[in-house]
Order: structure tokens, then C-alpha cells, then sequence
């Protein structure tokens, strides 16, 4: 492989653990929400949440674009304000793959935070703990493996993802430049079909890891609590 | 310590409307299912919110709706057992035991109670091992000690023993006299078993369809009619084993007793539990009958029972209340009326340790 394709590797997965983490806590907060909660206009956030999943992922990286760019005006104010600049960064990479792999990680936690026994959550309740740490104590440990395999679905998205990143962010080889973009590099240039094979076999290895590790983690938790 | 609930719920097209105090020791909430036992333990536990009312325990208010008092759960310091034991299946039960002393703020005092409380529960050697692996009975009584390590100024029982067969019960209801006589704990406890409430009740509270119907101590309670089965409450003594029989004779108020060999120390303390269709009524003592126990005593009232030509006959046997069921047609043939002396022959006794 070249230098690089290694870059693209690299990236690809610096954007994809990024997305993966940042998104967890905000997928945690809207997933139980969802789950537990009724209040004015949840179908409303319900939707909004799953607009990544059936809107075209240009469409969605270019109100990225309009919304996070250099001049647009929440770009504009997180720039000026926080120092944080989404635009043609590797940081907007990682936003717009966040922003697409949500919908499956909300989807994902939200079912198996809906499995939990809510009569355990009373019990705790009833037993000192705060509704936070009722959270922390119960319904996450219980529903862990549906965080994993949402975490990783959210991660395996991003390392996929190509539309939306493209738009927001573009393709600059060392900062936006992810394996996707690349591999659509390669396939725009005469002779690249051999760099374009090496890399996609890169990625069906990449996603088979995570796929095995999700798998793994997964029974070993589902191991630790059944044990006797 | 006492228990003051006095509120009103609609859950559904179900209306419950309780009122009643409770003195110190265990309070049972008796009652057919559905009659609202669960709901009120709910409220009290602040599982439920009621529409109306107010709960106080030991004067601290738990719930006021009028000047809009509604103590969150986590706040109110009550150990509930509920009747599916509800134990984290992702803990040991030893980290389930202790899981109520990570929210207590009088934490440091607790580290010898897990040990005192373990003793009590007879769960030590469980302490490793995680829910999934406990039988019924192992598991509702680690619920106990899970609620107890949480420190609670009041302990709510959501029968507790429903789940379990006969011999798991046996095996758990000694646990709870414990907790009513050596912990000083005020219990309620929801039943609708009438033996569970006989043995372990000191006041009991009679709901049917979401109203209280009776509230007083558990002898006078359990011997009216419209209280299930219209059994009698006697407290004995033993006074000493037939071995030879196999017999224990007990000491009452009312006269002897022999029942089956009881597991009880002479001089311990009984409370037998005779239902009202286990008691005959004869006008001249008994004589060449297979029977043990007769006791005699006096007609106090004959009630008849709603439907079923059947009447409930109470008698005072040197002080302790008898309550024979009869058909009305026995009760026309014998001519009863209060005041009449009879004798009272037992069928069968469900005696209890109390």
C-alpha cells in the first residue's frame, strides 16, 4: 500500500472512532428520552433523528454544509466563540459520519433500553438511588450490549460513509481524504483500479473486525450477567 | 412509629379509597386480588403518585397533595420487597445487598449490619452467586435482606410469598416474625392469604374494591364475616409434647388444645387459626367422638350470610372469640340464640408460631 492509501486508513478511522464516541453520550441521552419519557413533540425529535437514514446523504451534507460551513451561522459562532471549525476539516468528517451513523445507534440502544425491565428500575429507585444513578447502575449495565452493537454500527456507517462527508467537507487527501473518497478517487483516475481492489479489501477487513469484536464483547457481557 | 394513609386514586375505571392508621408492628392489607392491596403499596412506596390524599409515616409526610407534597422514592427511606423479588440480575447478590448502602448517607454504620442481616436471612453462603442461579425462595429472601441494608424507617411487602410453593413459604415466614419482634421495623404487608395475615398480622386492614371495610387488631378482624373464610385467632401456649401420639397440648384462654406435634418449646408462645367451617356446634358436651379439641363457651350473635343458607355464629369461650360456620338450617334445629351455652367441636387447627 502507499503512503497514501495508508493516510486514508488512518483517517478513516480516526473519523469513525471520533464519530462513534462523540455521538455515544448524545445517542445514550436521546435513546432513553425515547424510550422512557413522553413529552410534546417526541415524534417530532423520533423523525428528526431518523432524517439521515432516508434523506439522500448529499442532501445532508450540503445542510451541513449551510449550517456548520466557515460562514454559515452556527459555524461562524463555534469558530469565533470555541475555536471549533467543522469545515473542510477531518473534524467535519467526523461530524457528518456522526450525523449519518446516528439514526442506527438511537435505533439500536433505544430497543434495548426498551427491553429493560422497568420493575428493576422502580426497585432501585426505592432503594436510594436517583433517577441518574438508577441509569448508571441498572438500566446501562442491562442494556450494554445493545450500546455495543449500536456503537458499532454507528462506526461501521462511518467508515462507509462517502456522500455526505464529500459535500460537507470534500475530498482533500490528508485532512478529508477517508477511504471511501479515496477508493472514488482511484476509480476517477486511469490505472487506479489496483489501489481502488487493495483498499476496499482494507475495508471488508476492517468491518469484519469490528463486527467480530462487537460480537465477542456482546457474550461476554451476556456471559457475566447470566453466571451464576 | 405509625402509618397514616388517607387518599384517593383512579386507575382506570378502578377507584381506590383508603383511609386508616396504622399502629406499630405489621399491618396486613387483606383483601381478593384486584381489590387495590398493590395500588396503596405502590402509593406509600411513591411508585404511584394518587390523585388526592395524604401518607404520612411516623408523622413525616410522604405525600400531601394538598400543599402539594409528593416525596420522591428515592427520598422516603422504605425497603420494599416486592412479590417478584426484583434482584439485578447483573449483580451478585452480594453487591445486591448492598446496593441501597451506596445511597445512604448513615453508610459507615452498615458494614457489620450486612452481617447481622445475612445471619438473620440464613443467606450467607449465597453471597457470590448471582439471581439467576437462587431458587424462589433464596431469592425473595435476599430481597428482604436487600431492602433492609437500604436503611428503611418502613418495610413495604408486596406478598412476598405468592410466587413460592408450601415449603418455601414455611421456610420464610420465620424470617419475618424475626423482622416484626427483633428488628422493631414497621411492616405492611400486603396478603390474601388468610394464614399468612393469621400468623403475622398485628393490625389488620381489610380492603375490597379499593375501600377499607375493616381496620383492628388481627383477632377481632379475622373473625368477622365478610373477611374471607370467618376463622378465629386464638393465642396459646404449649404446655407439653405426647410424645406417644405425637401430640402437642396447648394452653389458651378458651380451654386445651391437642394438635399435631408442634415444633415449638414448651411455654412458647402459638397462634392458632380455626376457620369458621371447621368448627360444630353441640348443645350437650360431646361424648365417644374421634374430635380432640371441644371447647365450651356462649352464643354471642348468630349473622347470617348473604347468599348460601349459610350463618356465622360467634361465641365467647372464657374470653377468646370462636366463630362457628353453620348451615341456617343447623342453626334453626339447635334453636342458637345469644346467650345459649354450646359446645364447640374443632375439626381441624392451622396452629402457628407466633
Amino acid at each position: 500500500m502507499t503512503p497514501e492509501e495508508w493516510t486514508a486508513v488512518r483517517l478513516s478511522l480516526l473519523v469513525a472512532t471520533t464519530a462513534t464516541l462523540a455521538s455515544l453520550p448524545f445517542g445514550l441521552a436521546i435513546a432513553w428520552l425515547l424510550a422512557r419519557k413522553d413529552f410534546w413533540g417526541k415524534g417530532l425529535l423520533d423523525t428528526l433523528v431518523h432524517l439521515p437514514l432516508i434523506l439522500p446523504p448529499v442532501v445532508t451534507g450540503y445542510l451541513l454544509l449551510i449550517t456548520f460551513g466557515r460562514r454559515a451561522p452556527v459555524g461562524a459562532f463555534l469558530a469565533d466563540n470555541f475555536g471549533i471549525v467543522f469545515s473542510f476539516r477531518w473534524t467535519g468528517a467526523a461530524l457528518a459520519c456522526g450525523i449519518m451513523g446516528f439514526p442506527l445507534l438511537v435505533r439500536a440502544i433505544r430497543l434495548s433500553i426498551e427491553a429493560v425491565d422497568t420493575r428493576l428500575e422502580s426497585a432501585a429507585g426505592t432503594l436510594g438511588a436517583n433517577p441518574l444513578w438508577v441509569f448508571a447502575t441498572v438500566t446501562l449495565p442491562l442494556c450494554l450490549p445493545g450500546v455495543i452493537a449500536g456503537a458499532i454500527l454507528c462506526f461501521a456507517k462511518s467508515m462507509g460513509e462517502f456522500g455526505a462527508t464529500i459535500t460537507f467537507v470534500s475530498n482533500i487527501p490528508g485532512e478529508t481524504q477517508t477511504l471511501p473518497s479515496l477508493i472514488y478517487t482511484f476509480t476517477q483516475i486511469p490505472g487506479g483500479d489496483a489501489g481502488a481492489f487493495r483498499l476496499t479489501l482494507v475495508s471488508i477487513a476492517i468491518s469484519m473486525l469490528a463486527l467480530l469484536g462487537s460480537e465477542l464483547l456482546a457474550r461476554r457481557i451476556g456471559v457475566r450477567q447470566m453466571a451464576a | 412509629m405509625s402509618l397514616e394513609i388517607d387518599v384517593d386514586h383512579t386507575r382506570g375505571s378502578f377507584r381506590i379509597s383508603a383511609r386508616f392508621s396504622a399502629a406499630p408492628g405489621l399491618t396486613a392489607l387483606f383483601g381478593r386480588s384486584g381489590s387495590g392491596k398493590s395500588t396503596l403499596v405502590d402509593i406509600v412506596g411513591g411508585l404511584v403518585k394518587p390523585d388526592r390524599g395524604r401518607v404520612a409515616v411516623d408523622g413525616q409526610v410522604l405525600v400531601d397533595t394538598e400543599r402539594n407534597v409528593f416525596v420522591p422514592k428515592h427520598l422516603r427511606r422504605i425497603g420494599y420487597v416486592f412479590q417478584d423479588s426484583r434482584l439485578f440480575p447483573h449483580l451478585s447478590v452480594r453487591r445486591n445487598l448492598l446496593y441501597g448502602r451506596w445511597f445512604n448517607r448513615q453508610a459507615a454504620a452498615t458494614s457489620a449490619d450486612l452481617a447481622s442481616v445475612v445471619d438473620l436471612l440464613g443467606i450467607g453462603h449465597l453471597l457470590e452467586r448471582r439471581p439467576a442461579s437462587l431458587s424462589g425462595g433464596e431469592r425473595q429472601r435476599v430481597a428482604i435482606g436487600r431492602a433492609l441494608l437500604a436503611h428503611p424507617q418502613v418495610l413495604l411487602m408486596d406478598e412476598p410469598l405468592a410466587s413460592l410453593d408450601e415449603a418455601r413459604r414455611a421456610e420464610i415466614l420465620p424470617y419475618i416474625e424475626r423482622l416484626r419482634d427483633e428488628a422493631g421495623l414497621p411492616i405492611l404487608y400486603v396478603s390474601h392469604s388468610v394464614a399468612e395475615v393469621a400468623r403475622l398480622a398485628t393490625t389488620v386492614v381489610i380492603l375490597t374494591e379499593g375501600k377499607v371495610t375493616a381496620v383492628g387488631p388481627v383477632a377481632d378482624i379475622l373473625s368477622q364475616a365478610d373477611s374471607g373464610d370467618g376463622g378465629s385467632v386464638l393465642d396459646a401456649i404449649v404446655s407439653r409434647h405426647d410424645e406417644a401420639f405425637e401430640l402437642t397440648v396447648l394452653t389458651s384462654r378458651a380451654g386445651e388444645l391437642q394438635v399435631p406435634r408442634l415444633n415449638a418449646p414448651v411455654g412458647g408462645a402459638v397462634r392458632a387459626y380455626i376457620r369458621g367451617r371447621d368448627v360444630m356446634l353441640s348443645l350437650k358436651p360431646p361424648e365417644e367422638i374421634s374430635a380432640l379439641n371441644v371447647l365450651a363457651g356462649r352464643v354471642v350473635t348468630v349473622v347470617p350470610a348473604n347468599s348460601g343458607g349459610q350463618a356465622e355464629v360467634r361465641l365467647d369461650c372464657n374470653g377468646d372469640g370462636l366463630t362457628a360456620r353453620l348451615t341456617a338450617k343447623s342453626v334453626q334445629r339447635l334453636g342458637l340464640v345469644p346467650g345459649l351455652p354450646v359446645y364447640a367441636v374443632i375439626k381441624s387447627v392451622s396452629f402457628e408460631r407466633s
